[in-house]
C-alpha cells in the first residue's frame, strides 16, 4: 500500500490553559462533558487516527461541535495540536520551524473556508493570484495563473470586479480558484459549500468532482451534510466529540453502521440514491440473468431499469467484464436501513 | 486654642509637635480678620485639613507646602527634563515656524488653486471643493485669510505628525495585549486632562517663545484618536481573513501590508479625520501659549470685549472645521473598498 499523503496519529487537542496536564484524564477516557464541568477544559479532538490517501477526497463529517473544523486546521497548523503526530507527504509538519511552516502553507496546502474570506480591497483577479503573490511571484506570472484558475471554474469576465459585487456562489468559485492557483497537492476544504444554497451548492459539488476527476488533488473535504459527504467521498471519516466514530468506504458505512450514532445518521437518506450496484451485488452464480447493469449504477437507476420488476436478476458488468451479479430482492432489502438501536430502546 | 490640641495631647505627641507657637506666614484670611480686630472664631469641628491641624501641631505641613512641593519638585527636574526634551523636541519647532513661513510667503493666487487642488483628489467631489473654495474666498474677503492659512499649517503639521507617529503606536497597540493595557490608561488621560491642564507643565518645561510649545500641547491632544481607531481597526478584521491570509502562508509583514492596514484603512482614516477636528480645537485654545492664528482673534474678542472681531474669528475657525471634516470625511469614504456598491 502506498504512503498516506497525509497521515494523523494520536491527535489530541484539548482547549484551554493547562491542556497538556489534563490530557491523561482524557487518555483514562474521561468523556467532553466531564472534562468541562471538572476541569474547565475542552476537549477539541480525542485520539484521532487517519490517514488520506494521495489522489482522493477524504470528507470529514460530523454535527457542529464534532471537532472537524479543528481536525482540519491542524493539517496546517492553524490550530496546535496537544499531543500527535501529523505527516503530510512523509514530512511532520509538527517538527516544521515557522518558515519551514510557512513554505508548507504556501506549497503544499491550500485553502477554501465556509465564508470565502477573501480580500474585500482586491478584485478577482488579484485575489486568485494571491497566493502566488504571497510566494514573490511577478505580477504578470500571478495574472496569468489566476486568469487561467478563474476560467476554470467559469468566472471568466469578472476579473475585475470585487468579492462583494458577486453572488455567494460566484465567491466560493473564487476561493476555489484561489485554491487552486496555489498549485498544491493538497486542499482543505472548510465546509466550503454550507454556506450557499442547495441547487447552488449541488453545481459547486458537480465543479469538485469534475475538477477533481482532471486534477487527482487530495482533498480533505468537512461537512455537516451527509448527502455531500456521501456525493464527494473516496474515503468516510465520521467524527463525534472529537473522536472518531467510523471511518471507510461511504457505501460500506451506509451498509454496515458500527455505531448507533451512525445508523441515526443513515436511517436519513436516500439510499437507493446512494448505493451503487458494486455494494450490494452477490457473487456469480447459476441464474436466469434479465440484463447487464454497470458497477457503479445506482440503486436508482437499476430500479428504473428493471421497471420495478423484483424478480429479476442483473449480471454486474465493469469495464465489459462480468463481475457478479444482482437479485432484485437483495437490492430491495438493501433500501432499508438497519433499525437503528436508539430507536429500539426508544420503543 | 486650636480645635485639635486635646487630639495631640491625648496622643502624646505634644512634643514632636514643638510649639504651639507657629511661625509660618499668616493666611489672608487671618490676616483680614486680625486687621478688621476681629478676633477668628474657629468652625465647632473643623475639617482635619493640613492647615487645622497645623494650627495645633507646627510639626504637620501645611497645605500650601504641598503646591510648593510640586514645584519645587518639578523645578529640580527641570532642567534634566529640558536637557533631554528640548534637543528631541527641536525639529518641532522648526517644521512648525517652516510650515507658517511657507503657508505665508506663499501668495494667494497660488495657494488658493493648491488647496482646492488638494481638496479635489482627496474627495473627488465637486460639492466639497466648491464648498472649500468659496469658503477660502469669503474668508479672505473679509481680510482672515492670512490667520487662516497660519491656523491651517500649524494643524497641517501637526496632524501629519500625529499620524506618522499615532499609526505605528496603534499597530504595535494592536500585536500586543500587553502593550494596549499599559497604554490605554494614558490616552484615557491625554483625552480627559482639561487641555488648560497639559499648557501648565509645558510652559515650565519651554518657554513661550518657542513654537514648540503649542506644537506639543496640540500633538499630544490630537493624537489620541489615530492612535485608538488604528489598534482597533486592525484588531476588528475579519478574523476569517486573516485565518486565510495565515493559511496560504503570509509572514507578519504581508499580513499587515496586505490584510490588516487596507481593511482597517476606514477606522484609521476616521481617525485621522477625528485628529484633524482635535488639532483645530486645540490651536484655538493654545493661542494662549502664542500659537498664531484665528484663535489669537477669539482670544482678543475675549480679553478686549471686542465682539465683532471674536464672532468673525468663530465663524472662521468653524468654516476651516467643515472645510477639513468635508475633505477628510469624502476622502475616508473613497476609501472603503469594503463598501462597494452591487
Amino acid at each position: 500500500m502506498l504512503e498516506p499523503m497525509v497521515r494523523m496519529r494520536g491527535l489530541y487537542k484539548i482547549f484551554g490553559a493547562r491542556g497538556k496536564d489534563v490530557l491523561h484524564h482524557v487518555q483514562g477516557g474521561m468523556g467532553k462533558e466531564e472534562l468541562l464541568a471538572r476541569h474547565g477544559h475542552v476537549l477539541g479532538l480525542n485520539n484521532i487516527n487517519v490517514d488520506m490517501q494521495a489522489g482522493e477526497i477524504t470528507v470529514v463529517m460530523g454535527l457542529s461541535g464534532s471537532g472537524k473544523s479543528t481536525l482540519i486546521r491542524h493539517l496546517n497548523r492553524l490550530i496546535e495540536p496537544t499531543v500527535g503526530e501529523i505527516i503530510v507527504q512523509g514530512e511532520d509538519v509538527m517538527g516544521l520551524s515557522e518558515n519551514g511552516l510557512r513554505k508548507a502553507r504556501q506549497e503544499k496546502m491550500s485553502m477554501v473556508f465556509q465564508k470565502f474570506a477573501l480580500l474585500p480591497h482586491k478584485t478577482i483577479l488579484k485575489n486568485a493570484g494571491m497566493p502566488l503573490s504571497v510566494r514573490g511571484k511577478d505580477e504578470a506570472t500571478c495574472d496569468k495563473e489566476a486568469t487561467k484558475w478563474l476560467d476554470r471554474v467559469g468566472l471568466s469576465g469578472y476579473e475585475n470586479h470585487y468579492p462583494a459585487q458577486l453572488s455567494g456562489g460566484m465567491q466560493q468559485r473564487v476561493g476555489i480558484a484561489r485554491a487552486l492557483t496555489a498549485n498544491t497537492d493538497i486542499m482543505l476544504m472548510d465546509e466550503a459549500f454550507s454556506a450557499l444554497d442547495p441547487l447552488i451548492r449541488t453545481d459547486m459539488q458537480n465543479l469538485l468532482l469534475e475538477l477533481q476527476k482532471e486534477l487527482h488533488k487530495t482533498i480533505i473535504f468537512i461537512t455537516h451534510d451527509l448527502d455531500e459527504a456521501l456525493k464527494l467521498a473516496d474515503h468516510l471519516v465520521i467524527l463525534k466529540d472529537g473522536a472518531v466514530v467510523q471511518q471507510g468506504e461511504p457505501q460500506g458505512i451506509l451498509l454496515n453502521p458500527c455505531d448507533p450514532y451512525i445508523e441515526d445518521f443513515v436511517s436519513d437518506i436516500n439510499r437507493a440514491r446512494v448505493l451503487r450496484v458494486r455494494s450490494v451485488m452477490s457473487a456469480v452464480s447459476e441464474a436466469d440473468i434479465a440484463g447487464e447493469v454497470d458497477a457503479d449504477k445506482s440503486l436508482e437507476d437499476l430500479i428504473k431499469l428493471s421497471d420495478g420488476d423484483t424478480n429479476h436478476i442483473y449480471r454486474v458488468t465493469e469495464n465489459g467484464e462480468t463481475i457478479g451479479q444482482i437479485d432484485m430482492k437483495d437490492l430491495v432489502r438493501a433500501l432499508v436501513p438497519r433499525a437503528s438501536s436508539s430507536a429500539s430502546i426508544a420503543r | 486654642m486650636a480645635f485639635y490640641d486635646g487630639l495631640f495631647n491625648t496622643l502624646g505627641l505634644k512634643g514632636w509637635c514643638g510649639d504651639a507657637a507657629s511661625n509660618a506666614p499668616m493666611s489672608m484670611a487671618e490676616l483680614l480678620a486680625k486687621s478688621s480686630g476681629k478676633e477668628t472664631k474657629g468652625e465647632f469641628f473643623p475639617f482635619p485639613s493640613l492647615d487645622n491641624l497645623n494650627e495645633s501641631c507646627s510639626g504637620i505641613i501645611q497645605s500650601r507646602d504641598v503646591t510648593k512641593g510640586i514645584e519645587n519638585g518639578f523645578l529640580a527636574a527641570k532642567p534634566g527634563l529640558k536637557a533631554v526634551l528640548d534637543p528631541i523636541t527641536q525639529p518641532l519647532s522648526w517644521l512648525l515656524d517652516g510650515a507658517l513661513w511657507l503657508f505665508a510667503t506663499t501668495p494667494w493666487f497660488i495657494m488658493v488653486p493648491i488647496l482646492v487642488a488638494i481638496s479635489w483628489f482627496a474627495s473627488r467631489s465637486k460639492q466639497v471643493t466648491i464648498f472649500v473654495l468659496a469658503s477660502i474666498m469669503l474668508m479672505g474677503l473679509v481680510d482672515h485669510y492670512d490667520v487662516a492659512m497660519q491656523t491651517l499649517s500649524i494643524i497641517f503639521v501637526c496632524t501629519t505628525i500625529s499620524v506618522l507617529f499615532g499609526v505605528p503606536i496603534g499597530i504595535a497597540m494592536s500585536k500586543s495585549d500587553r502593550l494596549q493595557k499599559s497604554v490605554v490608561p494614558f490616552l484615557d488621560l491625554l483625552q480627559t486632562l482639561p487641555t488648560f491642564v497639559y499648557l501648565i507643565p509645558l510652559i515650565f518645561l519651554f518657554s513661550v517663545t518657542e513654537s514648540k510649545l503649542y506644537g506639543i500641547a496640540i500633538i499630544l491632544y490630537a493624537i489620541v484618536p489615530v492612535i485608538r481607531l488604528t489598534d482597533l481597526g486592525i484588531r476588528l478584521v475579519d478574523k476569517d481573513v486573516i485565518e486565510a491570509a495565515d493559511a496560504f502562508g503570509m509572514n507578519d509583514h504581508q499580513k499587515l501590508m496586505r490584510v490588516q492596514l487596507p481593511l482597517a484603512l476606514p477606522n484609521i482614516m476616521a481617525g485621522v479625520n477625528q485628529t484633524i477636528m482635535m488639532s483645530l480645537a486645540m490651536v484655538v485654545i493654545a493661542s494662549l501659549v502664542s500659537a498664531p492664528g484665528l484663535g489669537v482673534n477669539v482670544l482678543r474678542g475675549i480679553r478686549n470685549l471686542e465682539l465683532g472681531v471674536g464672532i468673525v474669528a468663530g465663524i472662521g475657525i468653524v468654516l476651516l472645521a467643515v472645510m477639513l471634516d468635508r475633505v477628510s470625511k469624502a476622502a475616508l469614504k473613497r476609501v472603503d473598498m469594503t463598501d462597494v456598491k452591487h
